[in-house]
């Protein structure tokens, strides 16, 4: 697959589609508030994912960017945990932390 | 590959234990995928190989991913790859550990993770890493190459129950010598000596290595987790 480097609209779809995937299979109290999908919290303070749930929303994310997109990023790296704030908050946040990724990986 | 077939993907298969578990699981039916840094010699009916460095971060995933996409799934990941260093400790240069660490630790470490991540969309899979005797017998000579499979026992510990939850089981096996290249270099009284400590007083088979991969691969062995088993009666 030919690399095509996602903008942030592109991103967020992605990001939003696969916390909905997660939903269907997840329990009621670690299912993700959708209805503002910019402020949606995953992981950390108020957030509904424990640690097993956000490794699996990480790698659906890796392999749907890698499929879709043909960006192999690594999510959860030395610069997401070094970070103040976790790029892990909220599906924006964590968006625009995969958006910068794959330009990265792109240059 | 028959559909519904376990898929296998074995590290350090071009030659040695790994080509013969790799010959081992297509006979069972099973899709198998091997890598190594060298290209195969005489390749297997049914089997892809795929070059590799095990301590390369971006081509243990572009492996991972390869296999994924090829079968949407990695049902059983055996870490084979490894190198042993038979030295003293002062005379083992830097580069030897460092290598020795990297392969058997780090390759371990990466393909454990990157598998892992295709394993849990399907809530199931089956890691089997390589220990060694060496481990228990604390080996005089092989202190980077022991402390380095010491390491994967723990590694194979802690997965275990990070993994746990996912459907995913990590276990080791810990082989006695066995005819390989690995050991071809040791002098004859070493491995006798090795020998002499087990309960069973005779150089491993490929066979005896495959019956324990066997074993905790086997979709009946949900329940067995974080064990490692060392062959020959070395506890």
């Amino acid at each position: 697959m030919s690399r095509t480097n996602p903008d942030l609209p592109d991103v967020i779809t992605l990001v939003v589609r696969l916390c909905e995937e997660h939903n269907e299979i997840a329990e009621r109290e670690r299912q993700i508030d959708l209805r503002d999908p910019n402020d949606a919290r995953l992981y950390g303070r108020k957030g509904v994912l424990d640690s097993l749930g956000l490794v699996s929303l990480l790698a659906a994310i890796e392999q749907a960017l890698e499929d879709e997109y043909g960006v192999q990023v690594t999510l959860a790296d030395e610069r997401a945990f070094s970070q103040a704030r976790s790029p892990f908050r909220t599906v924006a946040s964590l968006a625009e932390y995969i958006h910068g990724l794959c330009g990265d990986a792109r240059a | 590959m028959p559909e519904g077939a376990p898929v296998t993907l074995i590290t350090g298969s071009r030659k040695g234990i790994g080509r013969f578990l790799a010959e081992y699981f297509l006979e069972k039916g099973h899709g198998v995928y091997g890598c190594s840094r060298q290209p195969m010699n005489a390749p297997l009916a049914g089997y892809t190989h795929i070059e590799a460095d095990v301590t390369d971060e971006s081509q243990v995933r572009a492996v991972v991913s390869a296999v994924r996409k090829a079968t949407g799934r990695i049902d059983n990941l055996i870490n084979n790859a490894g190198i042993a260093s038979m030295n003293h400790s002062m005379l083992t240069p830097f580069s030897t550990v460092n290598s020795v660490l990297q392969t058997n630790v780090v390759g371990t470490f990466l393909f454990c993770r990157e598998a892992a991540k295709v394993m849990q969309m399907a809530r199931y899979g089956r890691i089997v890493n390589f220990s060694s005797v060496a481990v228990p017998l604390r080996l005089e000579g092989e202190a980077a190459y022991a402390a380095s499979k010491a390491a994967v026992g723990t590694l194979t510990e802690v997965l275990a129950r990070e993994y746990g939850p996912l459907g995913i089981t990590v276990n080791a096996v810990g082989p006695t010598p066995v005819e390989t290249d690995l050991i071809r270099s040791v002098p004859k009284d070493k491995i006798d000596g090795i020998v002499a400590q087990q309960a069973v007083q005779r150089l491993g088979t490929f066979e005896d290595v495959a019956n324990v991969v066997d074993f905790f691969v086997s979709p009946a062995s949900g329940f067995v987790t974080g064990q490692t088993i060392y062959l020959g009666g070395v506890a």
